[in-house]
């Protein structure tokens, strides 16, 4: 089951209805916007939410923080955000994104309102589709933002609420459940999977090796992957991915395109110690 | 003359039957528990099966502070010298009432021993009830138990509320070895502990009787739970037990079955779960989509699908993705 703190930590931070309707929840699986957000929550809710569909009072708040002071924010439910109907493991949470409809996506920004760290990753597509498929740790049930930056300046941002029981982020001893990392760390393994009945674009999926502890477990430092980039075989970039400390354990990225890149894909990066990521992802 | 010819043949008749007796011909209608929430009476109900066994029926569902956390089927036997119990429950309450209804029906006999089939905390919170020296397990489970049992309290207190007031874990002393059971009772009990579900799997079969404590490596009309699971040495597990040819199998959760069915229909699921997660991972699938998919129809009237099916992939999908990708 979900992770936790202490019993007085759960108790205080998620009412057991919550908890209880999640197991309830078994008709549709995708938590779309609609679907996932409680009906009476929306824009009605005015000038606290900033306009929020979510109803997130926390969104203003991240708006200041993440975005420029003159920056153009707009919802848009065009970008496509998938997330299972309940976070059944915590350290685990499965995204998906896909903001294509957009046209040309400059910058995609993944942020979560509830998280004590609230930026998960920043992504730059360059060749790869403006879509990206990861896994994260979650805190307690909140929204998450996909914000995509096209090329007229305007952030489009797309949305989705995750339920979940909490304690994602700092429970002791179980950041890291795979204690083989200073053997492996920042190994690469990958492959490209060709188009198939499921999907009309070429994936690559990588993992690299790597603990990614979040700093928040007393006595563990934060330590996780700064900076990935992947390259063709002409050291073209296809794409940029900054993760940051919420990124699960041993990260797993899914990237998606439109036209099938030319392998070797080779993937170079560091972490937060300046340890290099070097290595070949595809042959 | 005629009458002890009759008396002759009535007595003949009645031994015949009692040495047919410890095979039950058809498995007995299973007494459910009517848990009530307001009085936290779990409604605990034995059933009697063959050979001297009873079996406590538990909810076939997910936990909920509805059916108490009670889903897990535990069970005991009464022979002369005492009773011998199969899991205590999820909660000091549990162990309570099921102690009171073992002693109503053994009438107070002593409780030479109390066994943890494995380290699931519904297999081994009810441990308060019982005097210490009884609680045994194997030293795997004994070591989980004490490495887990804190989660467990937590979450399930988080989960069934009021019901769980008051438990504390109790980690069994003695250490079962497999094999043969000390002190179970007059019964000759095959004792394997195999693998799959956990990393120690229990398993109790009375060969007179047929009857088979399955615990955690069968589940029946439910979906299987993984978070410690490896499913191929499961799926080898299921395999041995087949072989054993049990006449009433009793499962972790879910209905007791008649023959082998319920381990027929574990195999079942666990070898479809196994090639969909291969397949979805040579495939490029990501988790979300393997979920969205879901299972196939037989599966989906199995109590707990599809959250639990969820969790399946949760738990198992990234071990399967990261063998597609090579590994590190």
């Amino acid at each position: 089951m979900m992770f936790s703190g202490t019993k007085q930590s759960i108790n205080k931070m998620i009412p057991l209805g919550v908890l209880v309707s999640s197991f309830v929840l078994v008709s549709n699986f995708l938590a779309s916007p609609v679907l996932a957000a409680p009906a009476e929550l929306g824009a009605v809710k005015g000038d606290l939410t900033g306009g929020d569909p979510l109803g997130s009072m926390q969104w203003p708040d991240m708006k200041g923080q993440f975005f420029e002071a003159d920056a153009k924010t707009v919802f848009d439910s065009r970008i496509k955000v998938t997330v299972p109907l309940f976070a059944e493991d915590a350290m685990n949470v499965p995204v998906s994104f896909d903001a294509s409809a957009l046209g040309n996506v400059k910058k995609i920004v993944v942020l979560v309102d509830r998280n004590p760290i609230r930026k998960v990753l920043e992504f730059i597509p360059e060749k790869a589709k403006p879509a990206l498929n990861f896994r994260f740790k979650l805190e307690q049930a909140s929204p998450i933002r996909v914000a995509a930056l096209t090329e007229s300046g305007v952030w489009h941002v797309g949305y989705a609420f995750i339920e979940a029981a909490g304690g994602g982020c700092t429970v002791p001893g179980a950041t890291r459940a795979d204690g083989s990392w200073p053997q492996t760390l920042n190994k690469v393994a990958g492959k490209m999977f060709d188009a198939n009945q499921l999907r009309d674009d070429a994936r690559l999926r990588v993992q690299v090796s790597h603990p990614m502890d979040t700093g928040l477990v007393a006595g563990v430092p934060a330590f996780y992957i700064e900076e990935m980039i992947l390259q063709d075989k002409n050291k073209q970039v296809l794409a940029k991915l900054y993760p940051f400390e919420p990124v699960s354990e041993n990260p797993l990225f899914s990237f998606d395109f439109d036209k099938k890149p030319v392998g070797p894909i080779s993937l170079v990066g560091r972490d937060n110690n300046g340890n290099r990521i070097d290595a070949k992802v595809t042959q | 003359m005629n009458l002890c010819k009759a008396v002759r043949a009535m007595f003949a008749a009645s031994t015949l039957a009692l040495a047919a007796g410890p095979v039950l011909a058809e498995l007995p209608n299973i007494a459910k528990p009517t848990p009530d929430k307001t009085t936290l009476d779990y409604g605990l109900k034995a059933t009697k099966l063959a050979g001297g066994w009873y079996v406590i029926a538990g909810a076939n569902d997910d936990f909920s502070q509805v059916n108490g956390c009670n889903i897990i089927n535990t069970g005991f036997y009464v022979d002369d010298a005492g009773v011998y119990v199969i899991n205590t429950g999820t909660s000091r309450l549990y162990g309570e009432q099921q102690r009171a209804l073992i002693d109503a029906v053994s009438k107070n006999k002593p409780v030479k021993q109390v066994v943890a089939l494995n380290l699931h905390p519904d297999y081994f919170l009810g441990n308060q009830a019982y005097p210490t020296e009884a609680l045994a397990a194997t030293k795997l489970t004994i070591q989980g138990i004490k490495a887990e049992a804190a989660l467990y309290e937590t979450n399930l207190y988080r989960l069934c509320g009021d019901w769980m007031k008051g438990t504390e874990s109790v980690f069994p002393a003695q250490t079962i070895a497999p094999g043969k059971l000390n002190n179970f009772g007059s019964k000759a009990i095959e004792i394997l502990e195999l693998k799959g579900h956990t990393d120690s799997d229990l398993v109790l079969f009375d060969p007179e009787s047929k009857v088979m404590w399955a615990g955690g490596l069968v589940f029946y009309k439910r979906i299987v739970t993984t978070p410690h699971a490896k499913l191929k040495p499961w799926i080898e597990s299921l395999k041995k037990l087949q072989a054993m040819k049990p006449k009433v199998v009793v499962p972790s959760h879910g209905p007791v079955s008649w023959g082998g069915e319920a381990i027929d229909q574990t195999l079942d699921y666990l070898s479809w779960l196994d090639k969909r997660l291969t397949d979805a991972a040579n495939m490029g699938e990501e988790m979300n989509d393997v979920m969205k998919q879901g299972a196939p129809e037989r599966f989906r009237s199995f109590a707990a699908y599809p959250a639990e099916f969820y969790r399946n992939v949760t738990n198992l999908y990234p071990l399967y993705e990261k063998q597609a990708l090579g590994g590190f």
